[in-house]
């Protein structure tokens, strides 16, 4: 109604730019592929499926066999998905004039990880060859062939008559970055498991393979801990906003069946009043003077009962979780509490740390880092870990949010050798008018400066998450 | 009378300080005590009383005592109140209906009365109105004062919104299913077997409107945004020209040509068939004047007619041309303000929309100036819903004022509303109900309830419970805050 200025011109003007990148060919069969494989070969000579007769099913080479369920579950899936939902056309089988596309055979390489979590190292390559009458999809691991599934489901379409269509075509693809996650906070507003599944669905259509389940933090408690119930039993909004060991359970397979991780963040010392409604003590009683004023601030870093707390604690999410990493927050931690508070002052004294906070909240996250080894498990940290000279150990990851002059802070963390995430700019939740998917898109995640810092380090776990000025295949 | 209101407001306050009254918008006058009085659902009953003038077999009635009954006692379980709360041995087991005067087979219109007196106390559980308009407007504020258990489209009476303006067709697309000329329709619609406004459609919505009280005011927008009219109406739009070429692009309606008017004529006669609200929108924002100017017939058009190089002049003539066409059948008229800013002559009972935030001035200047020029008045400028940002701009759609300006107590008389718009761009059936609501109930309030409901703190926790109860009757009102309710959205 208002300005059009962004309307038909833009939007024309978009068109064209797309139109010029896209190799001509079959227009539709282009269409619908997302996100662009990294090498796309397509014929003009086209195959047609039958739903009756067409089926996906192993390879006789294959290391993986009818035994593996995270593929049996995925051909049933990517079944339903190519056929299940568009119109069916009950015609002879054979009255087209195109040769039919009769099989998908799947083939994995290397020993399959069939029955394992995936992880960051995990290789989602796969190569995908279209051609009657039996099409070939080969992949290292299982990982590669769920995103190969994927591609293929996205290249058949219906033609006017209701045939289902598929182009030949040569597909190679593999990930340009290995971690590409999605948050959701379960904390703020509770989302139901369905609504999860759902994500992880949709996260599955665009080849995203990390669930970043921030899944606490100070408006409520909704993880319900088994050796420490009263956490969510006092925590939660309600008894019925509340995730169950089998609703943790359901979601971490749902995913493993799609090829993504789960990433639990259980955020600490500050975004953690919910933690304090059931657990006495674990939170800093702020002061009013002399007095406490009767409100909690950030986990009281000074007591043992907090660090046995935490030990307990996360001893659980280790056994819970199956992902090598975990993701334990340690942003916005605020100082106000713990500088009101008289123990802490003494403490303070006492360590030599001044009147420097940070040196209290580099106290309490070492300690918790230590904590997280002991259970043999990787760690997530937001950027102020960082910035706040937390020694951290080779391989913690440090997630960049901040979106003032991002890049440099991606220059900074990777050049101490960390590996980052890259969140900073792709705050999705910052709704606003008109077509913002473009801003996002635009994001080039390694225009930073770092040049010499490529560290391509494949060893204990350790991998490179961001490449500096090393020019991609892909570009 | 502001004295009282804010005693009142403390003491409704107090009543319900412990459990919130998903109260919305806030009534004009209200009373409470802190008595309770139980409903059970197997006892209840709407009832008209023996004198009303609706009486049994008044469809907007019946329906909506079904339609109450729903929301009210859809779901299994009743509510068990707090013991330790003051409880009344009385159970309320009937809502008595007195309607004033008849009309329940008409259409709602500007001037219906939708006035209501809702009474519960221990001699009687009374609901009176003028119309059947104020029954319906009585029946939600009833369904509202009703906790119950955890259990629509309706959405818009639940707000007590009472006009359904219809953009109908736009540049893009022409859904509209026109009789008089299917080509319209065939060559317009994005796809004609699919997306679609059938006749059975429209009679359909407009008499669910009707049930609900609600007026459908449709607009067919010209001479600009009309793209979508060229395909099946070869010859109505512009040609517009590269130097002494036809450049193969069109622009806004051709004003100069006798057809344009035989066509407008034929189509608004239907239009007048089909839509029966006294008013229809014409649209006439946002003409762009140079395809007009790049044409040499409308070139020579201007200096026949005298009108030098002023298009608004141009506009101005077609604008009173469909004026004149659209009063032959008998309908009022709703523009958008260009109309008036571009000083079209149009008659003095047309209706003014504001839409614009800053230019030519502010909106709140445009409603000083079109009520001084004696127009009525309809705001939207500061109520585009469609223009999201993050955080909680509801607080800023509720503290508009549409009074707010310079002017007489007879000024301030003819802004008769306003309208929270949902423009299309970027919203379809995914997401239109989030993106409306809550967000729409703060426009609700602030155009039903007095001048003086505006406290933030007061209204945040209200709408906050208002739109857990959108969740519970089935609408997929998005969160204001951090928080949650009793009963989540679920995907199926």
């Amino acid at each position: 109604m208002e300005q059009r200025g962004w309307g038909l011109p833009r939007l024309l003007g978009l068109l064209a730019l797309l139109a010029v990148q896209v190799p001509r060919s079959s227009a539709s069969s282009y269409m619908g592929l997302w996100p662009l494989p990294l090498s796309v070969e397509m014929s003009p000579r086209l195959l047609r499926l039958s739903p009756e007769n067409f089926h996906i099913g192993h390879d006789s080479s294959s290391t993986a066999g009818p035994s593996c369920t995270i593929l049996q579950e995925a051909f049933r899936r990517y079944y339903d998905y190519i056929f299940g939902f568009y119109k069916w056309h009950r015609g002879p089988a054979k009255s087209h004039a195109a040769p039919e596309l009769e099989q998908l055979l799947v083939s994995v390489v290397l020993d399959s990880q069939c029955n394992a979590f995936p992880n960051v190292s995990s290789d989602e390559s796969y190569s995908l060859l279209v051609k009657g009458p039996v099409a070939i999809l080969k992949a290292n691991r299982v990982w590669g062939v769920l995103r190969g599934l994927e591609t293929f489901s996205q290249l058949i379409y219906q033609d006017s008559y209701g045939t289902f269509t598929i182009n030949e075509s040569n597909i190679v693809d593999s990930p340009r970055f290995p971690h590409r996650g999605i948050l959701i906070d379960t904390a703020r507003h509770y989302l139901p498991v369905k609504t999860i599944l759902k994500t992880l669905d949709a996260m599955a259509f665009n080849k995203f393979n990390v669930l970043h389940w921030h899944i606490v933090d100070d408006q409520s408690f909704p993880y319900q801990s088994i050796t420490f119930p009263q956490l969510s039993n006092k925590g939660s909004y309600s008894l019925s906003h509340v995730y169950t060991p089998n609703d943790v359970r359901i979601v971490i397979e749902y995913a493993r069946l799609r090829g993504i991780r789960v990433i639990p963040e259980f955020d600490t010392p500050g975004h953690a009043q919910s933690w304090g409604k059931g657990q006495k003590d674990l939170l800093t009683p702020c002061y009013h003077g002399h007095t406490q004023s009767g409100t909690f601030g950030p986990i009281n870093p000074i007591l043992n009962t907090t660090y046995s707390f935490l030990s307990k604690f996360f001893n659980e999410i280790s056994t819970v979780f199956p992902d090598h990493f975990i993701h334990l927050g340690g942003d916005e931690v605020e100082f106000q509490c713990w500088e009101s508070n008289p123990d802490i002052q003494k403490f303070m004294q006492q360590k030599g740390f001044g009147t420097d906070f940070k040196k209290l909240e580099v106290f309490y996250i070492q300690k918790l880092f230590n904590i997280i080894s002991t259970v043999n498990k990787g760690s997530i940290v937001w950027q102020e870990v960082f910035d706040n000279n937390v020694k951290l150990q080779p391989g913690v990851v440090v997630q960049v949010w901040k979106y003032g002059d991002y890049a440099k802070e991606q220059s900074r963390v990777t050049a101490e050798g960390f590996p980052v995430l890259l969140s900073a700019p792709w705050y999705l939740d910052y709704i606003s008018y008109g077509q913002d998917w473009v801003k996002y898109y635009n994001v080039e995640p390694l225009d930073f400066d770092g040049l010499g810092q490529v560290l391509l380090v494949r060893d204990s776990g350790v991998v490179k998450m961001s490449e500096a000025h090393r020019m991609p295949t892909r570009d | 009378m502001a004295g009282s209101a804010l005693w009142f407001f403390l003491l409704l306050a107090a009543a319900l300080a412990g459990r919130a009254t998903a109260l919305w918008p806030w009534p004009q006058y209200i009373q409470t005590s802190d008595l309770r009085y139980p409903i059970f659902p197997h006892n209840f009953q709407f009832q008209y009383h023996v004198s009303s003038a609706a009486q049994p077999g008044c469809s907007v009635l019946d329906e909506a005592f079904q339609r109450y009954r729903d929301l009210l006692f859809g779901s299994d379980f009743w509510h068990r109140p707090d013991p330790a709360e003051k409880q009344h041995t009385l159970e309320i087991n009937s809502l008595v209906i007195h309607v004033a005067t008849p009309g329940c087979d008409q259409l709602p219109s500007l001037e219906s009365a939708e006035n209501y007196t809702l009474t519960i106390n221990d001699e009687q559980n009374f609901l009176f109105s003028e119309t059947v308009w104020g029954a319906l407007r009585g029946l939600e504020t009833f369904s509202q004062l009703v906790w119950r258990s955890p259990e629509g489209t309706d959405v818009m009476a639940y707000s007590k919104f009472n006009v359904f303006h219809w953009h109908m067709v736009d540049d893009p697309s022409f859904p509209y299913e026109s009789f008089t000329f299917p080509e319209l329709t065939r060559k317009g619609s994005y796809n004609p077997a699919t997306h679609i406004y059938t006749a059975q459609d429209v009679k359909e919505v407009i008499e669910y409107a009707r049930l609900r009280g609600i007026r459908v005011l449709v607009e067919f927008d010209t001479p600009g945004h009309t793209q979508s009219w060229g395909p099946g109406a070869p010859g109505l739009l512009t040609p517009c020209y590269s130097g002494s070429q036809p450049s193969g692009t069109f622009g806004p309606v051709n004003p100069i040509l006798n057809s344009t008017y035989e066509f407008m004529s034929t189509f608004f006669l239907e239009v007048s068939s089909v839509f029966p609200d006294f008013y229809l929108h014409l649209g006439g924002d946002e003409v762009d004047f140079s395809c007009w100017k790049s044409n040499p017939d409308i070139q020579d058009f201007m200096k026949k007619k005298g009108f030098g190089n002023d298009f608004k002049k141009l506009e101005s003539f077609y604008i009173q041309t469909l004026l004149d066409i659209v009063s032959a059948y008998g309908k009022g008229y709703v523009v958008w303000q260009e109309v008036f800013d571009n000083k079209v002559k149009v008659r003095p009972d047309t209706i003014i929309q504001v839409w614009r935030e800053e230019a030519p001035v502010s909106y709140m200047k445009e409603l000083e100036l079109v009520t001084n020029a004696s127009f009525r008045a309809l705001l939207s400028a500061p109520w585009y819903l469609n223009h999201i940002t993050y955080g909680p701009d509801w607080e800023k759609v509720y503290m508009v004022e549409p009074l707010a300006f310079d002017g007489t107590p007879e000024q301030k008389a003819l802004v008769i509303g306003g309208e929270a718009c949902m423009w299309g761009e970027y919203v379809d059936s995914t997401n239109l109900v989030p993106r409306l609501w809550p967000r729409a109930g703060a426009v609700a309030e602030r155009l039903w309830s007095s001048k003086l409901v505006t406290n933030l703190d007061f209204a945040s926790k209200r709408l906050a419970d208002f739109r857990c109860e959108l969740l519970r009757r089935g609408i997929q009102a998005q969160p204001l805050n951090v928080g949650y309710c009793e009963q989540e959205f679920e995907e199926t």
